[in-house]
């Protein structure tokens, strides 16, 4: 074995962990000046890429793709070498992803603004762009089961079942939903491949397992390895995650139709997503429990570790992001939510309150690591960090659930003549209150982002950067 | 139902479906069965602390999780899911949404049968109408016309007493029940007759002229001769424009896209298509006659001020 194959390798893994602070910086000042776009809606005079249209989409993509993805691939090659004892697979390959990553976030922060889309929900870079993630995704592929495939320990732990299906699941989406005819390179513009509710079926079949295995399998691994790593507990149940495993990248797929109830897609397809969103309820849950009750004998350590603060309110935000989806999947209750801001406070009770503060404390828990240090610079401004983003979570999803429910309830109301009883601009007047409490929620999660840059730039500075040696497998039945 | 071509796909869904919900439950129940020893480890240690309980699964999940499973097929029992099977329920969105309106339908025809009977300036002096009418109007016509009925760029201001196709009860019916296409020619259809750009610029100039805006002299004379040629034929000799056609009157200093120089050479070059929407077939006569008294009420109330 040569020198460089006995330690890790931490750099893409300090490079990944890095820019994950720096995306989440950019994607979340994105969202917050959209969010003030709704409370101003002149703000920006008309100015084309400064347009909510064309933000919007640049604001998920960064915070999905660039904060999403990049914590995604820190925490994935950081596990799969230290629980596989073995150095990651290709170094060239893993540079490779994370420059080609960074590309493709470059790439979309230029075409979105300048309007260049294929108009799919999460799926807007063109196809140029579409062709850089096919060969990043693939590279990873190689450089994450490669190095399954030369792990030194015989069985490979949860956390890789999970990245692993996430990186087949993501591939597979990628693959169909992008399928495009190119129609010219300046400006970048294609046509799907398919066409009226196939192609909605597809683009909802796609955007929900985007949430499902972007969103929800890539981080339960992460979940599965920094969750029992920092509470120093061993994982509350294996049986239990081999079920909610296979439950969950099983259902998740069927799950699609329900964003598109009462839509020109027959009954039949939106009644089985439906049942099969109510299926995914207790799988979803088994992650949530399988989690928290790893503290199980260790829930002192919650009240003066923040970085278990933030991993244990993740998973709690999981928990009830996971059993809202199910319910708003009911027809009932979707003719009421859907299209409203209800969908948005969902949405983000499981991105910042789920995704982002798992990512959040699992980044805390690798940056002294990377940088060879004990801990970060100040412990203290983890715990601001912690409450200052709890706070704007809250704030965030209460003001929307009310804005929602009310916009629901204001839509569907009809006078005694069969009008309706508000027209949509009244709806739109009611809002504003709520637009302006979700702005500051969204504020005080931008400036948690912004202590928690403070606080690794400190951590940073005069660092170790040294590689650490491959630890030998223990012997089983230890 | 035509969503399958033949039976192979019917029995493919209802096959798939039915494997796929009971899996679950099976792999619950296969994975249940095995051998658990609570509170200790299944032995294997990764990265020096990573280890596993070999705990089972609380027994309240499990039974949510089945419970999940016999929702699900009570519910493909009772409504579509399986293929072609429609349920036994024999619910569908269609039918749903077709006996509300019908319910709807029967409830209100009364209160609009009324009002059908009534002459429309009838209607638009009553005063409940003209509730009905401004709640139908913030539903169905604002979006472009505007909350106050003003307008913006394109689309007409129905609170002065301007009128492309005519302000009269029979005429702001055809124009709701049946629709209207406006439709300017670019150069009034004879490019020739305008002289290309430059004459276009000239006939710009005419027309601010006849709504009393300032312009060059000369360039208004020469522009005068063109309008005659190409523009007299829809917006008349004198410029006031033919209801008929829809071809606005360009004396009155109101403008659907906007009267500076620039947009009025636009105009005139590129031409403008425009269109209303018929509103009958979707509305019916009862609601479209209320809100064609609301639009004449609208006006009538303008013209007051």
């Amino acid at each position: 074995m040569s020198e460089t194959q006995s330690n890790y390798n931490y750099k893409v893994v300090r490079q990944f962990a890095v820019m994950t602070v720096i995306w989440g910086i950019v994607g979340m000042t994105v969202g917050v000046f959209i969010a003030a776009q709704l409370v101003w809606p002149d703000m920006t005079h008309g100015i084309s890429f400064l347009s909510y249209g064309r933000l919007r989409p640049l604001h998920t993509n960064a915070v999905i793709f660039a904060f999403g993805g990049c914590a995604l691939f820190a925490t994935s090659y950081w596990c799969v070498q230290r629980t596989c004892h073995a150095r990651l697979f290709s170094a060239p390959l893993a540079a490779f992803t994370f420059w080609g990553w960074q590309a493709v976030i470059v790439l979309a922060a230029v075409t979105l603004p300048l309007g260049m889309t294929q108009g799919k929900e999460y799926a807007e870079l063109e196809w140029p762009i579409d062709i850089l993630i096919t060969l990043v995704w693939v590279s990873y592929a190689i450089v994450f089961f490669g190095t399954i495939a030369k792990r030194t320990v015989s069985h490979i732990y949860v956390a890789n079942w999970f990245f692993g299906g996430f990186i087949l699941a993501v591939a597979l989406l990628h693959l169909v939903n992008s399928c495009a005819i190119p129609v010219s390179l300046v400006p970048f513009k294609s046509y799907s491949c398919f066409a009226g509710s196939q192609d909605a079926m597809i683009q909802w079949w796609y955007g929900h397992n985007a949430v499902g295995f972007f969103l929800t399998a890539g981080f339960l691994g992460m979940m599965y390895y920094f969750v029992p790593k920092q509470a120093g507990r061993p994982v509350y149940s294996y049986r239990l995650s081999v079920v909610h495993f296979w439950a969950l990248i099983f259902t998740y797929m069927w799950a699609g139709p329900h964003h598109l109830h009462y839509t020109a897609l027959p009954d039949w397809t939106q009644s089985v997503g439906m049942i099969f969103s109510l299926i995914l309820l207790a799988p979803s849950w088994g992650g949530m429990i399988n989690g928290i009750m790893t503290l199980q004998g260790a829930w002192h350590k919650l009240r003066d570790d923040p970085i278990l603060k933030f991993l244990i309110t993740s998973l709690s935000f999981y928990g009830m992001s996971t059993f809202e989806g199910p319910m708003m999947a009911i027809k009932t209750v979707n003719a009421l939510s859907h299209y409203t801001d209800w969908t948005v406070g969902h949405v983000h009770s499981g991105a910042l309150g789920w995704v982002a503060m798992v990512s959040i404390g699992s980044i805390y828990y690798l940056l002294p690591k990377l940088f060879g240090k004990q801990e970060m610079h100040s412990v203290k401004l983890i715990t601001v960090h912690f409450w200052v983003a709890t706070i704007g979570v809250v704030l965030y999803i209460s003001s929307m659930w009310i804005a929602g429910v009310m916009q629901g309830l204001m839509w569907r109301a009809v006078n005694a003549d069969g009008t309706l009883t508000y027209s949509f601009v009244e709806a739109v007047k009611g809002s504003y209150p709520f637009w302006t409490i979700r702005f500051v929620g969204g504020l005080l999660f931008l400036s948690g982002m912004f202590i928690m840059a403070y606080n690794m730039f400190k951590t940073m500075a005069g660092g170790n950067t040294a590689d650490a040696p491959v630890l030998a497998a223990a012997g089983h039945h230890a | 139902m035509s969503d399958f071509v033949n039976e192979f796909w019917n029995w493919y869904v209802i096959i798939t479906v039915l494997v796929s919900v009971l899996g679950c439950a099976a792999l619950l129940w296969v994975q249940s069965t095995a051998t658990f020893t609570a509170g200790k480890t299944c032995g294997h240690v990764w990265d020096e602390t990573l280890e596993e309980y070999n705990n089972p699964m609380p027994k309240w999940w499990s039974w949510m999780f089945y419970i999940t499973v016999v929702f699900s097929l009570v519910y493909l029992a009772l409504y579509p899911g399986l293929g072609k099977f429609p349920g036994l329920f024999g619910w569908s969105s269609v039918g749903q949404y077709k006996v509300e309106v019908e319910k709807v339908d029967a409830q209100i025809k009364p209160l609009f049968d009324k009002y059908l009977k009534m002459d429309l300036k009838a209607v638009a002096a009553d005063k409940d109408a003209m509730e009905m009418g401004k709640r139908l109007y913030l539903t169905y016509c604002m979006q472009c016309h505007g909350s106050d009925a003003r307008g913006s760029k394109g689309f007409p201001n129905l609170a002065d007493n301007d009128w492309l196709y005519g302000g009269e009860p029979e005429q702001i019916i055809e124009t709701i029940a049946n629709g209207r296409n406006g439709m300017m020619p670019a150069y009034g259809g004879n490019e020739e007759a305008v002289g290309g750009a430059a004459g276009a610029k000239e006939v710009a100039h005419y027309v601010r002229s006849l709504s009393g805006l300032p312009g060059d002299s000369l360039l208004v004379a020469k522009g005068k001769e063109k309008f005659a040629a190409a523009c007299a034929a829809c917006h008349g000799a004198d410029g006031t424009g033919m209801q008929a056609m829809g071809a606005p009157n360009l004396t009155d200093k109101i403008w659907l896209y906007g009267g500076s120089e620039k947009t009025i050479i636009e105009t005139i070059t590129n031409g403008r298509q425009n269109k209303m929407p018929a509103w009958l077939d979707f509305l019916g006569e009862g609601k479209v006659h209320v809100l064609s008294a609301y639009v004449y009420g609208l006006a009538a109330a303008g013209d007051k001020k």
